[in-house]
C-alpha cells in the first residue's frame, strides 16, 4: 500500500516535488506577510515615539496572530446593492494575482544539496524564458482586482478610489514597463536567473558589477512606479483614508478585506524581490568574489542576534516571554553555529541570505517611506508619472542603447 | 487518423471553450462591465492557447496590452460614466433579415479555410516557429521593418490626434 503510494508518488516527481513548493511557498509568504504587518507597525511606532504592538506576547509578537483569528472570526455582511458576482470576485483576484506573481522568483542560485526521486530541486517554483514579461502579465491584471472592487460595492468613496486605482496603475505601468528595458539590454534575456547571471560577469568587482551603476536612472524609475503599482505611500490615493474613508476596500469586511490587505504585502515583497533581482544583483555578494571570509558573515550576524534575543529574554517582565524569548535567541544562535560548523551548507546559504537580506532592506524601505513621506495629490501624482518618469526612463532606454552600440563597436577593436 | 487525448488537446479544448463561453457571455450579458469582465476571459484563454502553441512572448503580450492595458481602459470608462444596465429590444429588421444570413455565411468561409488549409502551416503553428523572443524581433526589425515603422507612425498620428481633440480651447 505505502510502497505503491511512494511509486506513484516517484513516478510523478516534477508534480509532486512542484505541490510541495507551492504549499511551503505559500505558507512562507504568508507568515512573512503577518510578520511584515508586524514590524511595519513597529517602526513606525518607533519613528514616531510610540512603542507599537506590546501587548499580545512579547514584544507584540503574537498580534499577527491574534490579527488573523480576529479577520477570521468577524462578521461577514454583505452590503446590500452590490453587484454579488463582482464583489466575491475582487477579493480573490488580487489576492490570487498576488500569491501567483511570487511563484516567478527565483530564491537561491544552487539546486538543494541532495536530490528528490532524481530531480534537482531548485529554489523557485517557476523558471520561465518570459519571466520578468510574465511578472508585468500579472501586474497587468491586478488593477481589476482593485478597480471591481471599487465599482461593484455601490458607493461612493469606493468608486472614486477604484477610479483613482485604475488611472494611477496605467499611467504607472508604462514607465514601470519602460524603466526595465535597459536592464534587459544588458542582460539579453526576459529571465530573471539569466539577468542576475549577466550581472556576475565581473565576480572580482562585487558591489560594482550590480545593474544598479549603469541603471541608476532606470532603478529610480522603476522603484518609484513600483510603489505607485502597489498602491503604497506616497502613492497611496486610491485609499486615501482623509477624503475617502479607506477607498476601494469601504465596503469590505472581515477575511475579504484581509484579503485584499494580504495582497498588497504580497505584492511589496515581490517588488522587492523584483528590485533586488533587476538592479541589485538578486542573491550575488556585494563583496568581490575573492574575499571568502565574508561567507561568515550570516553567523557573524546570527549569532550575535540570537545572544542578543537571550539576554533580552531572560529580563523581560512576563513569564511567557522568559520563556520563549530564549528559545528563540538559542535557535537563532544555533543556526548560525551550524553554518559555522558546516561549511557546505554555509555555501549553500550565502545565495538566499545575500537574497533574503538585500528583500529585507527594500521592505524597510518601503516602511520607512510610510512613515516620513506624505501623500501625492492627485494632480502632482499624474503629471509626475507622465511628465517626468515615463520621459525619464525613456531617455535611459536610448542611453543603454548608444552605450551599448558604442562599447560594442569600440570594444571590439 | 488518430484520436488520441494528449494533455495538450485537453487543455486546448478547455481554453477554447472558455474562449467561445466567454465571447457569448459578452453578448448575453447585460451589464457593460460583466460583458467587460467575459472579454478580458476571452483574452486571457486566447493567450493561454497562445502559450499551447509555444508563442511564450506572444501570450505574454496579449496579457499585458489586451488583457491590461486595453481592457482596463474600458473598465475605466464604464465607471467612470457609470453606465447601467442595457435596456433588451427585439431583434431589428436588419439584423434579422440581412444580419444572420451573413454571420452564418461568414462562419462557413472561416470553417472552410481552416479546414482546407494546408497541413504545413498547422504543424508550423504546433512546433513553435515563432517561440523565441530574438526571432520575433528580428522578424520585426529587419524582414518586415517598413510596415512596423508605418504601422507606429499611424499610432503617433492617432496619438496626436486624440490629444487636439482632448485639448481644452484656450479663451
Amino acid at each position: 500500500m505505502i510502497s505503491s503510494l511512494l511509486a506513484f508518488l516517484a513516478a510523478h516527481a516534477v508534480v509532486v516535488i512542484a505541490i510541495i513548493k507551492i504549499a511551503l511557498l505559500l505558507f512562507i509568504v504568508l507568515t512573512v506577510n503577518a510578520y511584515l504587518t508586524w514590524f511595519e507597525r513597529k517602526v513606525v511606532a518607533h519613528m514616531q515615539s510610540r512603542w507599537g504592538p506590546h501587548r499580545v506576547g512579547p514584544h507584540g509578537l503574537l498580534q499577527p496572530l491574534a490579527d488573523g483569528a480576529k479577520f477570521l472570526l468577524k462578521e461577514d455582511p454583505t452590503p446590500a446593492g452590490v453587484d454579488k458576482f463582482t464583489y466575491f470576485l475582487a477579493p480573490l483576484m488580487a489576492l490570487a494575482l498576488a500569491l501567483t506573481s511570487i511563484a516567478i522568483i527565483p530564491f537561491g542560485p544552487d539546486p538543494l544539496p541532495w536530490t528528490i526521486w532524481g530531480q534537482k530541486v531548485y529554489l523557485g517554483i517557476a523558471d520561465l524564458n518570459i519571466g520578468i514579461l510574465a511578472l508585468f502579465a500579472i501586474t497587468a491584471l491586478s488593477v481589476y482586482g482593485v478597480a471591481l472592487a471599487g465599482w461593484s460595492s455601490n458607493s461612493k468613496y469606493p468608486l472614486l478610489g477604484g477610479l483613482r486605482s485604475s488611472a494611477q496603475m496605467v499611467s504607472y505601468e508604462l514607465a514601470l514597463t519602460m524603466s526595465v528595458v535597459g536592464v534587459l539590454l544588458l542582460a539579453g534575456s526576459f529571465n530573471l536567473r539569466d539577468i542576475i547571471g549577466a550581472q556576475a560577469q565581473h565576480p572580482e568587482r562585487g558591489i560594482f558589477g550590480w545593474n544598479v551603476w549603469p541603471q541608476i536612472l532606470g532603478f529610480f524609475c522603476f522603484f518609484v512606479a513600483a510603489v505607485a503599482e502597489t498602491n503604497r505611500v506616497p502613492f497611496d490615493l486610491p485609499e486615501a483614508e482623509s477624503e475617502l474613508v479607506a477607498g476601494f476596500h469601504t465596503e469590505y469586511a472581515s477575511f475579504k478585506f484581509a484579503m485584499f490587505f494580504i495582497a498588497e504585502y504580497t505584492s511589496m515583497i515581490t517588488v522587492s524581490c523584483l528590485c533586488t533581482i533587476m538592479f541589485f544583483g538578486g542573491w550575488l555578494s556585494p563583496f568581490p568574489a575573492s574575499w571568502t571570509f565574508t561567507h561568515y558573515l550570516p553567523s557573524v550576524i546570527l549569532i550575535p542576534f540570537g545572544l542578543w534575543v537571550i539576554w533580552d529574554g531572560i529580563r523581560y517582565e512576563t513569564i511567557f516571554g522568559r520563556i520563549i524569548l530564549p528559545g528563540v535567541g538559542t535557535a537563532i544562535t544555533a543556526i548560525g553555529a551550524v553554518l559555522v560548523a558546516f561549511p557546505a551548507v554555509n555555501e549553500f546559504v550565502q545565495g538566499p541570505f545575500w537574497l533574503l537580506s538585500k528583500i529585507f532592506v527594500f521592505l524597510f524601505v518601503y516602511v520607512w517611506m510610510r512613515g516620513t513621506l506624505p501623500r501625492f495629490r492627485y494632480d502632482q501624482l499624474m503629471s509626475f508619472g507622465w511628465k517626468l518618469l515615463l520621459p525619464v526612463s525613456i531617455a535611459n532606454v536610448v542611453i543603454t542603447a548608444f552605450a551599448m552600440l558604442a562599447k560594442s563597436m569600440w570594444g571590439a577593436k | 487518423m488518430g484520436c488520441e487525448v494528449t494533455p495538450q488537446l485537453a487543455i486546448f479544448f478547455v481554453l477554447a471553450a472558455l474562449a467561445v463561453i466567454g465571447a457569448l457571455n459578452l453578448i448575453i450579458q447585460r451589464h457593460p462591465i460583466h460583458s467587460a469582465l467575459s472579454l478580458i476571459v476571452v483574452m486571457i484563454a486566447l493567450a493561454g492557447l497562445y502559450l499551447l502553441m509555444g508563442s511564450e512572448f506572444v501570450a505574454a503580450v496579449q496579457i499585458i496590452v489586451y488583457g491590461g492595458a486595453i481592457m482596463v481602459l474600458f473598465v475605466f470608462v464604464i465607471m467612470l460614466l457609470n453606465a447601467g444596465v442595457e435596456e433588451r429590444t427585439n431583434i431589428s429588421k436588419l439584423a434579422g433579415v440581412a444580419g444572420i444570413p451573413l454571420a452564418v455565411a461568414l462562419m462557413g468561409f472561416l470553417a472552410a479555410a481552416i479546414a482546407r488549409s494546408n497541413e504545413s502551416a498547422q504543424a508550423g503553428l504546433q512546433t513553435g516557429a515563432l517561440a523565441n523572443t530574438k526571432e520575433i524581433s528580428t522578424m520585426l526589425f529587419k524582414d518586415f521593418v517598413y510596415p512596423f515603422e508605418l504601422t507606429s507612425f499611424l499610432i503617433l498620428v492617432a496619438i496626436l490626434g486624440a490629444i487636439v481633440l482632448a485639448q481644452r480651447e484656450k479663451s
